[in-house]
This record gives C-alpha cells, sequence and structure tokens, in this order.
C-alpha cells in the first residue's frame, strides 16, 4: 500500500474544482486512457488577467487525482506568468510530498497546465510540438523534451528516476538506452556550464561520454548506417504502412539520430502519426540497437 | 495518514476480505494443531532419540495428508518455504538436470515466480516459448501443440488456475500432450489446491506440481512441491538429507503440521458443498456488480475458479477503485499499474488483449470459506456509489 500524505489523501477523498469551466479561455489534455492516466486542465481569466476559475477533470490513481486537484487550487488567482512558473515539485511540495514512483502524477499536472496556457497563448490545441522532439517512449508517449525538463526540473540522475517521473522506460523498458543517453547528455551538459562559469576558455568535456556497445549503430560509417536503416525499413515498416496506402522517407541520419518523412495517405493525420511513430522507432530499434532515436521532419 | 487514524478506521469498520487469491485467514484449527510444536515438542525431525522421533512421525503424518489431497505417494512430498521456492526449484533443477539444450515451454499469463525464473533462463540462451491465450483467457491450445513439436530435451510449465482471472487451464489434457512428446511436465497449481477437484495427480500425468500454504488457511512460509518418482530434477538446496536429499534445511514442523491441517480441511471441503456455496455469493456478486453500466467481467466464466472474479469499470482506475473500497472496509485488489510498484498494467490482462478502456480499471474479488454474504452486500452497496464518483471525475465519464 502507498504511504500517501494526509493532503494526498484529504485531496483525493476531497477533490476540489472539479469538472470543465464553460468557455474557457485555455484548454490543457495530457495523456490517455490507454497510458492509465489522463487530465484535462480548463481555465478563464478576469480582466485583470488572473486565473478566476480553474477545474479539472483526471482519470487516474489517487495521487493523479490528488496533483490535480491541488494544482487548480495552488494557480487560482495567478496571473499566467506566475502560473507558467509553477512546477511538477512545487505540485508534491505543496501535498506534501509525493511516493517517488508517483512522481510522474505531478508532472501530468505540469504538463496539463503548459497545455493549456499554450492553448491559451497559441490557439493551439495539439498537446506538443512534435516537431524535432524525438518520441522516445513508444509505450506512454512520452517525448525527448518531457525527459530533458523533468531531469533539469528535479535534478534527476538515474534512468529509473525519469521512469518515476514521466513514466518513461516503465513498460517494456526499450528505451532505457536512450534514457541514458539524455541524462548522460544533461550532466555533462551541466558540468560544462559550471566550467564555462568558472573558467570560460575551454569546453570539450560538454561531449557526450562514449557509447556503451563499441561498434553501435552510431559509430558505423555513414553508408553502412544509411544501407542498414533502409533495409529495416524495408522489411519492418513499409509493408505495414502499405496497408493504409503510406510510405515513409528517409531523410538524413547522424548519430543516433534518424530522420524520416511519412508520405501518402495519413501524412497528415496526427493520430495516425503517432502510431506510425512508434512503429518506426520500435522497428529501428530492434535492428539497430536501443539507443536509436527516431525524429519526425517538418513538413 | 497518521498510525491513530489508521488504527481508528480500522476499529469502526467491519472488515470485509475478499482478497483471498493474495493470502488466506489462517483457520484456527490449523493454528490450534501448530502450538504444540512451538511449545513442547520442538525437537528436531531427523534426531535419533525418541523426542525427535515423535515429531518426525507428526510430519509423516502431516505429508500423508497432503499427498491425500493431491492423491500421490507421501514419498513423493517434498516441503520447501513458499509456492515459488518450489516454482523455482522445479524449473532451474530440471533444466539443470535436463542440460544446456532444453528448450522451456510456458504461458504469457504465469505468475511472476515462473515467469521471471523462465526470463533469467533465456538470458542464459535457453529458448522459451510463450504461449499465449484466448480473449477468455482460455489456453491457446493450438499454440501449445505446436510449441510441444519442437524437438530435444524440453520442459513446460504451465499454471493450473491463473491468480488474477481464475481461468482454469487444462492441465490433465496438457500434461498428456506434453508427456507423448516425451517433455517434462510442471504445473503452478497455487491457485488450484484445494479450491479445484480436479487436481489429481493420481489421473493427472504431471511430474511435478507445486503450490503453498497461504492459499488454503495455512500460514505463510510453507510450500509443497510434488515430484513424481523418476523425474529429473536437479536438487537446488544443498547442506543435508533432508527431505530425501530433495531439498536441505532443518524441517519446519510446525508450519509443516499446520499445512497438514489446511490440506485435511480442504479435502473436507472438496466433498462437501463448500464450494458451491462460494460459487453462488461469487455469482451473486457478479450479478449485481455486472448492473454497473458498462461493466464487464474478465476471462471465461464457465472454466474458472469457483472464489474469483475479475471485472473491469471502463474509464476508471483501479487504484483510486481500491482506495473507496477501503473506506468501506473491504479488502480487494486491481490490475492496474499504480497498485504495483510497475506503471505496466496486469501481464494477464494484457495478454488476453482486454481493451483499453478496461484495462486499468480492473478489480479482483476472491472468496474463501469465511465469506459471507454480509461481505457481498458491503461491495454492492459500495461499489456504484464509487464508479459514480470517480467517473464524474474522469475526463472519459459517460
Amino acid at each position: 500500500m502507498w504511504d500517501y500524505s494526509d493532503k494526498v489523501l484529504d485531496h483525493f477523498h476531497h477533490p476540489r474544482n472539479v469538472g470543465v469551466v464553460e468557455n474557457p479561455d485555455g484548454t490543457g489534455e495530457v495523456g490517455a486512457l490507454a497510458c492509465g492516466d489522463a487530465l484535462k486542465l480548463t481555465f478563464k481569466l478576469d480582466k485583470d488577467g488572473r486565473i478566476a476559475d480553474v477545474k479539472f477533470q483526471t482519470f487516474g490513481c489517487a495521487s493523479a487525482i490528488a496533483s490535480s486537484s491541488a494544482l487548480t487550487e495552488m494557480i487560482k488567482g495567478m496571473t499566467l506568468e506566475e502560473a507558467s512558473k509553477v512546477t511538477n515539485a512545487d505540485i508534491a511540495a505543496y501535498l506534501g510530498g509525493l511516493p517517488e514512483q508517483k512522481m510522474h502524477c505531478s508532472v501530468m499536472g505540469m504538463e496539463a497546465l503548459e497545455a493549456a496556457i499554450a492553448n491559451y497563448r497559441t490557439g493551439d490545441t495539439s498537446v506538443r510540438e512534435l516537431k524535432d522532439d524525438p518520441l522516445v517512449c513508444t509505450c506512454f508517449n512520452v517525448h525527448e523534451s518531457e525527459i530533458v525538463q523533468a531531469i533539469r526540473i528535479n535534478k534527476l540522475t538515474t534512468v529509473e528516476q525519469v521512469t518515476n517521473y514521466t513514466k518513461a522506460g516503465g513498460a517494456c523498458g526499450r528505451c532505457k538506452g536512450a534514457i541514458r543517453a539524455i541524462l548522460e547528455r544533461e550532466t555533462a551538459a551541466t558540468a560544462a556550464a559550471a566550467t564555462t562559469a568558472a573558467a570560460p576558455a575551454q569546453t570539450q568535456a560538454a561531449a557526450p561520454s562514449p557509447a556503451t556497445a563499441p561498434k553501435a549503430f552510431k559509430d558505423l560509417p555513414p553508408a553502412k548506417k544509411v544501407l542498414a536503416v533502409e533495409k529495416a525499413l524495408d522489411e519492418k515498416v513499409r509493408p505495414s504502412l502499405a496497408i493504409d496506402g503510406g510510405d515513409v522517407e528517409l531523410l538524413d541520419v547522424s548519430g543516433s539520430k534518424v530522420q524520416v518523412r511519412f508520405l501518402g495517405h495519413c501524412a497528415h493525420c496526427v493520430a495516425a502519426r503517432l502510431t506510425q511513430d512508434g512503429l518506426v522507432q520500435k522497428a529501428l530499434r530492434d535492428a539497430l540497437g536501443d539507443d536509436t532515436i527516431v525524429v519526425e521532419a517538418g513538413e | 495518514m497518521s498510525e491513530e487514524a489508521r488504527g481508528a478506521s480500522r476499529a469502526d469498520t467491519k472488515l470485509h476480505y475478499l482478497d483471498n487469491n493474495a493470502t488466506t485467514r489462517p483457520a484456527p484449527e490449523v493454528v490450534e494443531a501448530m502450538m504444540p510444536f512451538f511449545t513442547e515438542k520442538w525437537g528436531n525431525a531427523s534426531s535419533m532419540y525418541e523426542f525427535g522421533g515423535q515429531v518426525h512421525r507428526d510430519m509423516e503424518e502431516a505429508r500423508a495428508k497432503v499427498a491425500a489431497l493431491l492423491k500421490c505417494d507421501p514419498g513423493e512430498i517434498v516441503f520447501t518455504s513458499c509456492g515459488s521456492e518450489s516454482d523455482n526449484q522445479a524449473i532451474f533443477g530440471t533444466v539443470e538436470a535436463l542440460g544446456p539444450s532444453t528448450v522451456v515451454i510456458t504461458t504469457k499469463v504465469e505468475h511472476p515466480a515462473v515467469i521471471q525464473p523462465c526470463k533469467a533462463l533465456e538470458e542464459r540462451g535457453h529458448r522459451v516459448i510463450w504461449v499465449g491465450v484466448h480473449g477468455d483467457g482460455t489456453l491457446d491450445e493450438a499454440q501449445y501443440a505446436a510449441a510441444l513439436a519442437t524437438p530435444g530435451p524440453k520442459l513446460v510449465t504451465m499454471m493450473w488456475a491463473n491468480n488474477e482471472t481464475g481461468v482454469l487451464f487444462p492441465i490433465a489434457e496438457c500434461a498428456r500432450l506434453a508427456k507423448a512428446a516425451g517433455a517434462v511436465f510442471h504445473t503452478d497449481a497455487t491457485q488450484a489446491v484445494g479450491k479445484v477437484a480436479g487436481v489429481d495427480m493420481a489421473a493427472t500425468p504431471a511430474d511435478m506440481l507445486s503450490f503453498s500454504g497461504h492459499k488454503i488457511h495455512a500460514p505463510k512460509g510453507i510450500g509443497v512441491l510434488f515430484i513424481r518418482r523418476g523425474t529429473p530434477v536437479r536438487p537446488f538446496l544443498l547442506g543435508g538429507h533432508q527431505e530425501k536429499s530433495r531439498r536441505a534445511g532443518t524441517e519446519n514442523v510446525p508450519y509443516i503440521v499446520g499445512l497438514g491441517k489446511a490440506c485435511e480441511l480442504a479435502a473436507a471441503e472438496l466433498r462437501d458443498g463448500t464450494l458451491d456455496r462460494i460459487a453462488a455469493l461469487r455469482d451473486r456478486l457478479e450479478a449485481g456488480l455486472l448492473r454497473i453500466p458498462e461493466t464487464v467481467v474478465n476471462g471465461n466464466r464457465e472454466m474458472r475458479l469457483a472464489n474469483t472474479l475479475n471485472i473491469s469499470f471502463p474509464y476508471i482506475e483501479g487504484e483510486a477503485m481500491l482506495f473507496h473500497l477501503a473506506d468501506a472496509g473491504i479488502c480487494a485488489s486491481s490490475g492496474s499499474a499504480c497498485t504495483s510498484g510497475s506503471l505496466d498494467p496486469s501481464h494477464v490482462l494484457k495478454a488476453m488483449d482486454v481493451p483499453f478502456t478496461s484495462l486499468h480499471g480492473s478489480l479482483r474479488f476472491s472468496l474463501s470459506r469465511y465469506s459471507t454474504d454480509a461481505d457481498v452486500d458491503a461491495v454492492l452497496e459500495a461499489m456504484p456509489g464509487i464508479v459514480r464518483t470517480l467517473r464524474d471525475l474522469s475526463p472519459f465519464g459517460r
């Protein structure tokens, strides 16, 4: 049984601000039924630009419900400028802490708030900018930017922590190599920033540490890489896409990043693209190694 | 919650324990039978003098009771510390005896005590064939037959009854097919012993069978591995001649005696209509819960343990339901991701391709001889309100 704080149990048993605000100024929706939790956040501003009303609907466990409820209480009366500075760590602190494995519930709150604010500012309803933001975890649909943000806010250092905070790596576990690479890059960047601050002259120490496997995909010569990717696409991806009248084009390969573009029938459908993203990511990781990252090119 | 608050809520509410596939209440008769072995009869069963010899006879009497329940020879019963130990011993011990080319055939819905050893063998280079199940949780027999056609030495390890859904596999038939294919056959019968009349080693040509005491009203810390005479299996725990050198370690006599008593009670229950009474309670619970809109039962409703109900409430999540149930004094469990340490929902429901709308909203109620109409009434009274509350909160509700 989880050891929830009294405040978590209070917000679970007596959730505040449940529902949907009428004619909201901003709406944020994150998560999915398939992933086990989801949150819809709506808010309305008063004439001074402060959050006058905010409501939530959550599908999820006790701590997901409590995190959402806490978030609405925290941001009521804030300007969007102030609200945009609220992090998952603030939500967890407000609740008197969350079990480590439940921190992703607080991250879901932060992301819903971000999405709602972005929706107000841009009118955009899509949750995240998918271009140039590689999908790292195909099981829970977690993108690189979300992992980087969680690492930076919460000062995460291990793959297990990243899983607890973002769910990435929590199901099949294939993306753990990719998460480790992101962590190494972030750690190196932090170290480099510290070094630069101390002695602004040099910084090659910031280079990512060498790959764990000696002759990994990313160390192959470029021509071999292209051949390997094309082979994997031909065998594992194109036949499935062809069923829906689609195809995929390889644009570029650099390091362990593979840039592709979807063509044909489903190229413009966001939902279909998510599935395709997952399909390509899985096929390429099967063939080339678990640190392979697929990036979809913009139109 | 503070300790004080927890204590208070426990005292205020009557406990409705409906999680008997997790563990069961030790029967008072069992506890009573065990007590002398803590206070007076504490000798070592392996000693030469009468003070130990009497204890040895009590232990062998218990072994005979276990054998009577399984309908096997007492010499084929090995006492272990738990069901997981029995599974590990059976799987690793057989593979070691059969050699490095052994192929392991198992299913996708086993208990972790079988899945993890099989995965460990896979990592060591063994071929492991994971047989799937149909949407109702029953065995894909065609896949199983195909797996048995694999050449070379083979171990089959397959559960008798699923701990999450209660769905039964046709173990007698599966064991016959395995023997015909020259395979060694092990079954994890932890959820079946004492709950299914057909667990009968005289009629089932299985080579090995595991089960655990605490699922049949004996205490935690005692398990059994039935090993049919002549089965190639290497001992796991070395260091003594106990259990005919099949499992070293001073015999845990109080628990063995307790298990003997529990098996005697279970054997009587298989004959006296208790299972029918439990099934009737379960069916009333099921029918009542199915009145809640969109509720679905997971698993085949015929080929199923009498005591188990696995049921999904779409659009809401299991852990949240369990917390509300706990407030009403009801203990149950869920296949949702959030209730375990993992983020992944039940591997059993996933193997059954349960739709994702219900995957995270499953509950398991499991009954025992101590379950009552009041327990069922408590759930039927609490559940509609809980579902309404959580669906009102959910963005997917109605």
